[in-house]
């Protein structure tokens, strides 16, 4: 451990540290103050709740090697989940009911994680998708957990951490960076962890794990209860911070396969890398609707816009799986360490 | 169930829910035939599907006839077939099966989008020249356009059957699905080999698109059957078409069933998730699905 310690320290990332935090000192000043309502409404808090999915898909398809297709449904119990606990027992601050409602999701994860014990690859990938079809089926069907409202929409609460009211744009892009900050650096702590380790192992070898003495199952079903956790505090934040409704329509298959291309996109097995994927899946629709009916006019309608959309997707997934397999990530990483070199050679020679 | 079981509604139920089961098979062995020679697990067969059945239907409404419309789909379902072996499996060569899953997801999100850009999203009615009616056969309805579709699906077995194994190009397919670096030394082409799989795919896309697309419309839900075979093909196996075929027949008749006779108790549309936890059940007891291989760890 030493070793690796002092190794950290001397190592070209001893400065690892300055990037996040100006990151955060940026995202707690400068954006609420100078960003736009409509950068914060539609930009920022869409961005948020769907990085921390991408982190906690990333804790279980990154490191752990577990590839799901139902992200979207933990999203989807975990926003029922906080709003049932909210609204069914008084006086729950809402800060607990976010954090049963991700134990929930955990459990539910835990559960649909039973397969992984026997199954792999391909065949792990379409048993998750029984959890997406499942749940989201059980949310439209028992009116009990959107408390038989007919439409099946529910109003969202306030938002209130001990005691402070987080109101308005601002407030809701407060309350969702201050869980999302808080969050990932639990997932950054468990990467980093012994747990994390193991969970590589897992992905790398299975056989050699258990070989040197990694319990194999429970560290697997550790995967999908922390990646379950951190994916339905998002879906909360998705509902609650983002849309202002819950309602099991938004967390479909398509939101699953989002979350999986931020993470392939951004970077397998990395924090960042699902806050690379998720800006470039949240900020390209815009991008491209921009330049689309500033080249097409009126040709380019909503409709040419679903499709090109689609296509530019799709084909992003497949360049990056070619061209840079480790995502965003990586070019970022390639672009810090030139920068480093360019900047920083003359002092270091 | 107080009152006698309803024995002529049971089989009319059990062969309903059969002949729906073929139609997802149809779906299920155009995974089958790629997943065999390549190991690749292709999510965009149900884009392929709509693809194919989109182009067909768009020809035929400006006037191209049935048969030469039917050619011209089939020529870009091959030109479909090279061209994603050229873009998108070659630079993957060698790649983590899991990563080239991920691929065709991003291809299949590609071939939705574009097959709706050229062609529109409308839905359009496909007219076979088969009625959908259904007529009594000893007490028991049964849907002729069902049947039809049965029809063409045991033909289309049978000849695949005898393509592969009577044919050369047969043969080199299932050198390449028995072991790769194997046919690469004895001097078989793969990147042609994958390319042809790939239009033999497009053709069971096609086929399976017209009958799906008679049935409920040419219109984007059609990508979304993929859905339905991933279940059969987890329960058949991924390398067998005899389980694509079995599995499909099987989970058409469970799910039928188990919607008239138990989905009351869940209060109905129990369809959606059915097959996958019947698929799920199964794989618990035996991994590797029917007829599958036993190696369920190499993936």
């Amino acid at each position: 451990m030493a070793a690796i310690t002092a190794d950290r320290a001397d190592g070209p990332d001893a400065l690892a540290w300055v990037a996040p935090v100006a990151i955060l000192i940026v995202a707690f000043t400068i954006v609420p103050l100078l960003g736009s309502n409509y950068l914060i409404e539609a930009i920022m808090l869409p961005f948020l709740a769907l990085s921390l999915a991408g982190v906690g898909l990333n804790l279980l398809t990154g490191y752990a090697g577990q590839v799901s297709l139902g992200s979207a449904a933990f999203m989807a119990v975990g926003a029922f989940a906080a709003f049932n606990f909210n609204f069914r027992i008084d006086g729950l601050p809402l800060i607990v009911s976010v954090m049963l409602a991700g134990g929930v999701a955990a459990a539910v994860g835990i559960v649909f994680g039973l397969p992984s014990l026997r199954l792999k690859g391909f065949y792990l990938a379409v048993s998750t998708l029984a959890a997406q079809f499942f749940v989201q089926w059980a949310l439209t069907k028992f009116g009990w957990f959107s408390n038989y409202n007919p439409s099946g929409v529910i109003d969202a609460p306030a938002l209130s951490i001990a005691g402070i009211v987080f109101e308005g744009s601002v407030g809701r892009y407060y309350f969702a960076l201050i869980i999302v900050t808080a969050l990932t650096f639990f997932a950054w702590r468990v990467a980093t962890s012994q747990t994390g380790r193991n969970f590589i192992a897992v992905r790398d070898n299975e056989t050699a794990a258990k070989f040197i003495g990694v319990p194999v199952l429970k560290t697997k079903l550790l995967a999908f209860a922390l990646s379950s956790f951190i994916i339905g505090v998002a879906g909360v934040l998705w509902a609650f911070a983002y849309l202002r409704t819950v309602e099991p329509a938004g967390f479909n298959l398509d939101r699953s396969f989002q979350i999986l291309f931020i993470i392939i996109i951004g970077g397998l097995a990395t924090i960042r890398g699902a806050f690379f994927g998720a800006a470039l899946i949240v900020v390209f629709p815009v991008v491209l609707s921009r330049i689309g009916s500033f080249l097409l006019g009126d040709m380019f309608d909503s409709g040419v816009l679903d499709m090109s959309e689609r296509i530019v997707l799709g084909a992003l997934i497949i360049a990056f799986l070619i061209l840079e397999p480790d995502g965003l990530a990586a070019l970022g990483r390639r672009l810090w360490s030139r920068i480093r070199t360019k900047v920083g050679s003359p002092s270091e020679a | 169930m107080a009152e006698s079981f309803d024995y002529l509604f049971f089989i009319e139920v059990l062969t309903g829910g059969l002949l729906s089961g073929v139609m997802y098979s149809l779906v299920a062995i155009g995974f089958v035939l790629i997943y065999k020679t390549s190991g690749v697990l292709n999510f965009a067969q149900g884009a392929m599907l709509l693809f194919a059945a989109l182009t067909f239907v768009s020809l035929v409404e400006r006037g191209v006839p049935f048969a030469v419309a039917l050619g011209i789909t089939f020529a870009v379902m091959v030109l479909m077939g090279i061209t994603v072996e050229r873009v998108v499996l070659r630079p993957l060569v060698n790649k983590p099966p899991i990563t080239l899953f991920m691929a065709t997801l991003g291809l299949s999100y590609v071939i939705e989008g574009a097959a709706q850009l050229l062609w529109g999203t409308q839905v359009h009615a496909l007219d076979l020249g088969i009625e959908d009616i259904p007529f009594e056969f000893y007490g028991v309805f049964v849907s002729k356009f069902d049947l039809f579709a049965s029809g063409v699906a045991a033909v289309m077995v049978a000849g695949l059957t005898l393509f592969f194994r009577y044919t050369r190009v047969g043969l080199s397919f299932r050198a390449v699905a028995d072991d790769q670096f194997a046919a690469l030394t004895v001097g078989l082409r793969l990147p042609r080999i994958w390319a042809t799989v790939w239009a033999a795919s497009g053709l069971v896309a096609l086929v399976a698109g017209l009958l799906w697309g008679a049935r409920s419309g040419v219109q984007f839900s059609l990508s979304l059957v993929v859905l339905k075979a991933l279940p059969v093909l987890v329960l058949g196996g991924f390398d067998s078409i005899a389980g694509a075929i079995v599995g499909g027949l099987i989970i058409g008749a469970s799910e039928k069933l188990a919607e008239v006779y138990v989905g009351e108790y869940f209060g109905g549309g129990i369809e959606g998730w059915f097959a996958y936890v019947l698929a799920l059940a199964f794989l618990l007891v035996r991994p590797s699905g029917l007829f599958g291989q036993k190696l369920v760890e190499r993936v």
